[in-house]
């Protein structure tokens, strides 16, 4: 039966240097993801496995408050741990690299939603810096095809009915553990999330956006072993 | 002076003195540290210890200074909606400034009793409901290594059964919530370990145990069960 694998950085370790530093997504990447497709394997793959085994990774996410009792923790934290952070190395790029501001239909509903684009970061700022203890910080469109931004406890995500306060796909997420800014920013969270805006992919979360009108979560790689 | 005149005199005299002796929000103030921030080495780092001290625990004394002043001001404008809104603000800060108060004292440098076995009364108590202090320790690890995302792992007193018992706590949760007098934390939030120990918190928690202050637990153990 096949298993989850970790899937490669789609660029080098120091490419979001300086914003977030080489040894952070070394060991954020090759410590902290590795383990959470670890412990995942580790669950679905055991006696308790049942019908988890072969499901995709975001069926994972929508069916974790299904999950058998003795697997339901392990699903929920490294389920989302998994998807959360392949969608989240999507959604970084070089500075330079890829678009550095929303375009096209991203950019007016953005606009329409909140104001304007500087009104959307200054509110995804507030939710990503008022997230106590760990968590990520999202921007979601719900079922009627809106944006909204939330934010959710350790490795919870939008995707997770039944366990999410706030349930709608996902097209763009930012990583508020510790472990995502420490070394380089110390207990400076509201630095690491503005320096963060300089390594955001707005290519990948317009495309996100697109597949998201129709209903589907975001498209990243999910590599087997 | 009319009698009305008197009755407006009154309500002067009586805000006046409010305002004078009305009950003051509380301050809430950062503790020192019982010793250098060097001298837990090499267990946990001096960089650690300082940054845990001066910039998390002191956040946590401001805001729950900036929480009590708020929820003081909704008290007084009558607004209990606004005070129920603020009791989030009152339990992170409020917890977070409560369990580093107990953290900096449960744990030494080495030379003033950091890691030193208990005895007593606090040892008999653990070796009847763990086995042995090692026993003890390997349990209240497992427990501390398993929070999932920031907490702690904590050994507290039950003041009904007067039973030692294991808890987790998430975020800054005292362990009050858990109707148990705390006696010993192991803080697992990241920011305890990372600089140092990067993702390996089994060998930060591994390492805690050679600065644990046995004769601060012990002596929390004796006020809880008198």
């Amino acid at each position: 039966m096949s298993k989850f694998a970790l899937p490669a950085l789609p660029y080098d370790y120091s490419a979001l240097e300086p914003h977030i530093d080489t040894m952070t997504m070394n060991v954020h990447h090759k410590g902290h993801h590795q383990t959470y497709v670890n412990n995942l394997n580790g669950a679905i793959q055991g006696e308790h496995g049942g019908q988890f085994k072969g499901l995709s990774i975001e069926n994972i996410q929508r069916n974790a408050v299904k999950a058998p009792d003795a697997i339901k923790a392990t699903v929920r934290n490294n389920g989302g741990g998994h998807f959360n952070h392949s969608l989240f190395w999507t959604l970084m790029a070089p500075t330079g690299s890829a678009n550095s501001a929303p375009h096209g239909d991203l950019k007016q509903a953005l606009e329409t939603e909140f104001g304007s684009v500087d009104e959307f970061k200054t509110r995804f700022n507030a939710a990503a810096a008022g997230r106590f203890g760990s968590g990520w910080a999202w921007l979601c469109m719900d079922r009627s095809g809106k944006l909204f931004i939330c934010s959710t406890p350790n490795q919870d995500n939008p995707l997770m009915e039944g366990i999410s306060e706030h349930v709608g796909i996902p097209i763009l997420g930012l990583d508020v553990w510790e472990h995502a800014y420490y070394l380089k920013y110390q207990n400076r969270r509201p630095e690491y999330i503005a320096a963060w805006w300089n390594v955001v992919n707005w290519d990948k979360v317009v495309e996100n956006y697109s597949h998201a009108k129709q209903q589907k979560t975001p498209v990243f790689d999910v590599p087997l072993a | 002076m009319t009698s009305n005149q008197l009755r407006h005199l009154s309500k002067v005299f009586q805000t006046f003195t409010e305002k004078q002796f009305s009950s003051s929000v509380s301050k809430f103030q950062l503790p020192d540290l019982p010793y250098d921030y060097g001298e837990l080495e090499p267990y946990i780092s001096a960089e650690i210890m300082r940054l845990h001290h001066q910039k998390h625990h002191q956040t946590y004394v401001n805001n729950l200074n900036a929480a009590l002043e708020k929820i003081h001001k909704a008290e007084e404008a009558g607004n209990v909606g606004d005070m129920i809104a603020l009791q989030k603000m009152l339990k992170f800060n409020g917890g977070g400034h409560v369990n580093h108060s107990i953290l900096w004292h449960n744990l030494a440098p080495v030379n003033k009793g950091g890691g030193t076995r208990p005895d007593g009364a606090f040892l008999k108590a653990v070796e009847k409901e763990f086995g042995s202090l090692d026993a003890l320790i390997s349990s209240l690890s497992t427990t501390a290594i398993g929070v999932e995302g920031s907490g702690w792992g904590w050994l507290g007193l039950d003041p009904n059964s007067k039973k030692l018992k294991l808890e987790q706590c998430q975020n800054q949760d005292p362990l009050s919530t858990k109707n148990l007098i705390p006696l010993l934390g192991v803080d697992v939030w990241e920011h305890s370990y990372y600089l140092q120990y990067k993702n390996d918190r089994a060998t930060y928690v591994k390492n805690v145990w050679n600065v644990v202050n046995w004769k601060d637990v012990a002596s929390r153990y004796e006020k809880a069960i008198a």
